[in-house]
């Protein structure tokens, strides 16, 4: 019999499960490559560069993929989540405490103090980490590396490892492998590979991911970028014209077709990485009650916040007399107010219903805004908004949201927080897609009659922190607006309950309780409240 | 003062039923269980141990939930129960009294007498404190170098599954020849024989124990085989050979058992103002095709539902619909609806097409006459309830059901569809036929 002292089986961790000698062999593979991006940190002057960098990325994505390989493949298909909750790394054990502390760490340098990543400044040199990968960014675009092209070659390199572990992981199911390969594809080409090659081509346009979209993307109205855009002619003017009909056109059409998954586990970056560097992590989202409030307070708070700030930064480099440009600050204030009382009141008269609770805090949230937009123009200084200077408040719009929030936090608290903490409560992108999703959208997650044994499995894998047993239970269909249609919640299902759906409109939503099996006429009596 | 309405159980009937009750009433609302302080699900005790969840995760309301629905939950062992009197009399020798209450207190796992069938390292796996106790005596392979499931049906194989789980090797002995072969017609069965082998797990059909053999200890050490007297070393075995209602505690009270607690299609004991629902419920005669006894998640789930409106004063009959039921084997699902038996009936034909890749099978049963749709299984294959509960109650004809098939599929999207597979099989077998 065991000696251990403490049998519990949840207060205690019962024994590690072992990991076999070829995925020891992996491991040790991958640390040696992670060993080097170590070395260069601390200034270590590497010979030859390219073959060090090509060596250390390498060694990394062969050690991900022989421990997926042996993994997996030695198993059956199926569902393979045996001991996540035993594992340190994956149940906020000590192991995953050190791992969201390093990656904190290295978020925090990396976005305020890139110096000590090496960044050469005034014309000197790359040294350290990114200097390392100097030989990489000048094969691509001929420019030295910054710190943003390593976060960008790790961020890629994490995307395709782990996604092919995903792959294998979930290789018994076609939807999560097509899904995992396009977010894949967009990273390694729209992200990683045209920005680069749009440098080459025409290298006084700014940095611009084709696939980033406003507001998440929050810098595409900044002066500098549209002056950017503006001075590089038809191709700059057409960016930015692509930039305003994605938001307004592309993604609303999307988004009814397909949910907001088409864009946030399809498309997306952040979600990318989170699908597959984070899959590890889903199981640690909150489901709690509390945990949900503040998701809906946080996010929409964000998404005003963003829609001002960027209003306000507009508006301070726009002028004031109608000779200069037609776009003028008056005419643009009214644009954005007629704009948002079109949408707000599109949704009083068609939806509100549908919103029940809901319309109450959408309509205080919709005259705070209006308010913070009439009071900027009419008390306004040309400089100022709110009495802060305008760039002060972009920039600390993109210091707290943009950095803290999506970095170092977002990202840096996987092992804490779970795997799409900032999609959940951060991203103001989300909060747009998530609100045409509950409104106007063909998507739900249909729950199969009264088939639901309420085993938790699902919500547990939701890494959005969806409550998604609630519902399955019920046999109610799922159009939260927070979902981001991994498609996670449907495979683990062991009774086969749940399916991502876009069909019609109608019957989308039914709040009644509808449990299969019971005599009609009773479930008739149990449906009338 | 409200009525004081007592449950004993915090199962899935027990807690359906105290949610409706609240939903329909303001009425005094306790919750009796001795084996948790919250309801959880059972079914998901599997994948505590298989480490995919935490034992809070498998509750599916937050501990606020009871107190801001006024539901007390009271922990305590019901010893005996005064009909005259109305009262409960716990272990602890406290006693409550109730105006209404309901016995839902579900299943406990069948012991066929086997000589040390009560020693250490010996369990069922049905209560929380079965999974307590496999974690104490497999908390891996090396304690645990090997384990003995006994029986055959469900739980066995999920038993099998966690075992798997941690590496511990696993001796599976089914008394029947095939696995569920009492409820899988044959296809079905010999295809879950072999994913059970697949996985590494020693199935051994046609097999029988005889006994279980002590260490000095009082722990199991061994267990013998019927058939070949083989000794087979082990340090847990799990006795899986399915559940009989639990009610010893009633046993010395007036109120009727049989195999359960005898109820009408109300779900009312032959004492007024006390019900029975779920496992430990058994109808004086089985509804429709049904068994007295249905020791099934969701049949508790309906009488739960049921009773509340009974006790809330629309007395309504119990009245499940078509038959439904799903499981998984490992890694392939099953979900039936309607009935498809073992081996079909005089009147009745089956089409059994199975998948070239093994892991996925249906069969469909309909009568050989009419042609009347009765029922399927389908493994590895999802399938939509609504559906099929719409067709069987239109009475569908099997060619209709076999060409609407993909109407029902549920699969995820950019799944294989296999239903002109599925629909040429059936044609072409026809033919033959």
């Amino acid at each position: 019999m065991s000696n251990k002292l403490n049998h519990s089986m949840s207060l205690a961790k019962p024994d590690a499960v072992d990991i076999s000698n070829k995925q020891k062999v992996a491991l040790a593979i991958g640390v040696i490559g992670l060993f080097i991006l170590t070395l260069a940190l601390f200034n270590t002057n590497f010979p030859n560069k390219a073959l060090f960098l090509s060596l250390s990325l390498g060694l990394i994505s062969v050690g991900i993929i022989v421990y997926s390989r042996d993994a997996y493949l030695t198993k059956l298909e199926g569902i393979k989540n045996d001991g996540v909750w035993f594992k340190s790394i994956s149940s906020r054990g000590i192991w995953g405490w050190i791992v969201g502390i390093i990656l904190t760490t290295f978020y925090i340098i990396l976005y305020f103090f890139p110096k000590y990543l090496g960044l050469g400044t005034n014309g000197t040199e790359n040294s350290g980490l990114i200097g390392l990968f100097d030989p990489l960014s000048k094969l691509l675009s001929g420019r030295p590396a910054s710190q943003w092209f390593v976060y960008g070659t790790l961020y890629t390199v994490a995307i395709l490892a782990f996604g092919y572990k995903f792959i294998l992981k979930y290789r018994h199911n076609r939807y999560q492998q097509i899904r995992t390969i396009s977010v894949m594809f967009f990273q390694l080409g729209f992200a990683f590979l045209i920005p680069e090659f749009m440098y080459v081509m025409n290298n006084s346009l700014p940095y611009y991911d084709l696939k980033s979209i406003w507001p998440l993307n929050y810098y595409i109205f900044d002066e500098w970028s549209v002056k950017g855009f503006l001075s590089n002619g038809n191709i700059g003017l057409a960016l930015i014209l692509f930039g305003i009909i994605s938001i307004f056109v592309i993604t609303p059409i999307l988004t009814y077709k397909f949910g907001k998954r088409w864009y946030c586990s399809w498309v997306c970056g952040c979600g990318g990485l989170a699908e597959t560097a984070g899959d590890s992590f889903r199981q640690l989202s909150s489901k709690k009650m509390s945990a949900w409030k503040l998701e809906r307070w946080l996010i929409h708070a964000v998404l005003v916040f963003s829609v001002v700030m960027t209003t306000a930064m507009v508006y301070t480099y726009l002028g004031n007399e109608k000779n200069d440009f037609w776009l003028t600050k008056g005419v643009f204030i009214a644009l954005v107010i007629g704009f948002l009382t079109l949408v707000f009141a599109g949704v009083m008269f068609f939806k509100r219903q549908e919103l029940g609770k809901d319309a109450k805090y959408g309509a205080i949230g919709f005259f705070a805004t209006i308010g913070l937009l009439l009071i900027m123009h009419f008390t306004g200084t040309t400089e100022h908004v709110f009495f802060v200077k305008g760039s002060a408040l972009r920039s600390a719009y993109g210091l707290y949201i943009g950095s803290i929030f999506s970095g170092v936090i977002g990202t840096g608290f996987y092992p804490i927080l779970g795997s799409r903490s900032w999609c959940r409560f951060g991203c103001p992108m989300a909060a747009i897609l998530g609100f045409q999703q509950r409104l106007f959208s063909k998507f739900r997650i249909t729950t199969n009659g009264g088939q639901c044994i309420s085993c938790g499995n699902c919500s547990n894998s939701c890494e959005m922190g969806i409550d998604v047993r609630h519902y399955a239970q019920k046999g109610e269909n799922i159009v939260r607006s927070s979902c981001v249609g991994c498609g996670i919640c449907s495979a683990v299902c062991p009774r086969g309950v749940l399916k991502l759906e876009n069909d019609s409109m109608k019957g989308r939503i039914n709040p009644t309780e509808i449990l299969l099996g019971n005599d009609v006429n009773l479930m008739d009596f149990v449906n009338k409240k | 003062m409200e009525e004081h309405i007592v449950i004993i159980g915090n199962g899935i009937s027990g807690v359906t039923a105290a949610r409706h009750i609240r939903k329909l009433s303001d009425k005094k609302i306790t919750i009796i269980s001795a084996e948790t302080d919250y309801f959880f699900s059972r079914t998901a005790l599997m994948y505590i141990y298989m480490g995919h969840m935490k034992f809070e995760h498998t509750q599916p309301y937050e501990n606020w939930f009871w107190e801001k629905n006024r539901i007390n939950l009271k922990k305590g062992y019901v010893k005996q129960i005064e009909t005259k009197s109305k009262t409960l009399l716990f272990a602890n020798n406290e006693t409550l009294t109730y105006d209404k209450l309901i016995i839902a207190t579900g299943s406990k796992p069948n012991k066929f007498g086997w000589p040390g069938q009560d020693l250490d390292g010996v369990m069922g796996m049905y209560h929380k404190q079965d999974l307590e106790n496999l974690e104490k005596y497999a908390p891996n392979n090396k304690v645990c170098k090997r384990a003995v499931i006994v029986g055959g049906g469900l739980i066995g194989i999920e038993l099998a599954e966690m075992l798997n789980s941690r590496k511990i090797p696993v001796t599976f002995l089914v008394r029947e020849d095939s696995f569920w072969n009492g409820v899988l017609p044959k296809g079905e069965s010999e295809m879950i024989n072999r994913h059970i082998k697949n996985h590494h797990i020693d199935l051994r059909l046609s097999t029988n124990l005889k006994e279980i053999i002590s260490d000095e200890n009082g722990k199991v050490k061994s267990v013998i085989i019927e058939e070949t007297g083989e000794e087979l070393p082990c340090d847990v075995v799990g006795l899986t050979a399915g559940v009989t209602p639990n009610i010893d505690f009633i046993k010395n009270s007036n109120i009727e058992i049989g195999r359960g607690v005898k109820v009408n299609r109300y779900l009312e004991t032959n004492i007024p103002d006390i019900f029975a629902i779920g496992d430990c419920a058994e109808q004086h005669e089985g509804i429709d095709q049904r068994r007295p006894i249905e020791a099934v998640w969701y049949t508790g789930r309906m009488m739960g539902e049921t009773v509340a409106q009974t006790i809330c004063g629309n007395r309504i009959e119990y009245k499940p619909g078509h038959w439904f039921n799903s499981a998984k084997f490992l890694d392939i699902e099953y979900q039936t609806y309607g009935w498809v038996f073992a081996k079909p009936r005089e009147n009745e034909a089956h089409s059994h097409w199975k998948h070239h890749d093994d892991t996925k099978c249906i069969t469909v049963c309909y009568d050989k006459k009419t042609k009347l749709f009765l029922g399927i299984n389908t493994f590895g294959i999802r399938m939509r309830h609504e559906v099929f509960d719409t067709w069987l109650t239109e009475k569908r004809d099997v060619d209709y059901v076999m060409n609407h098939l993909g109407e029902a599929n549920f699969d995820p999207e950019f799944y294989k569809h296999h239903e002109k597979d599925i629909l040429s099989f059936y044609n072409n077998r026809l033919q033959i036929a």
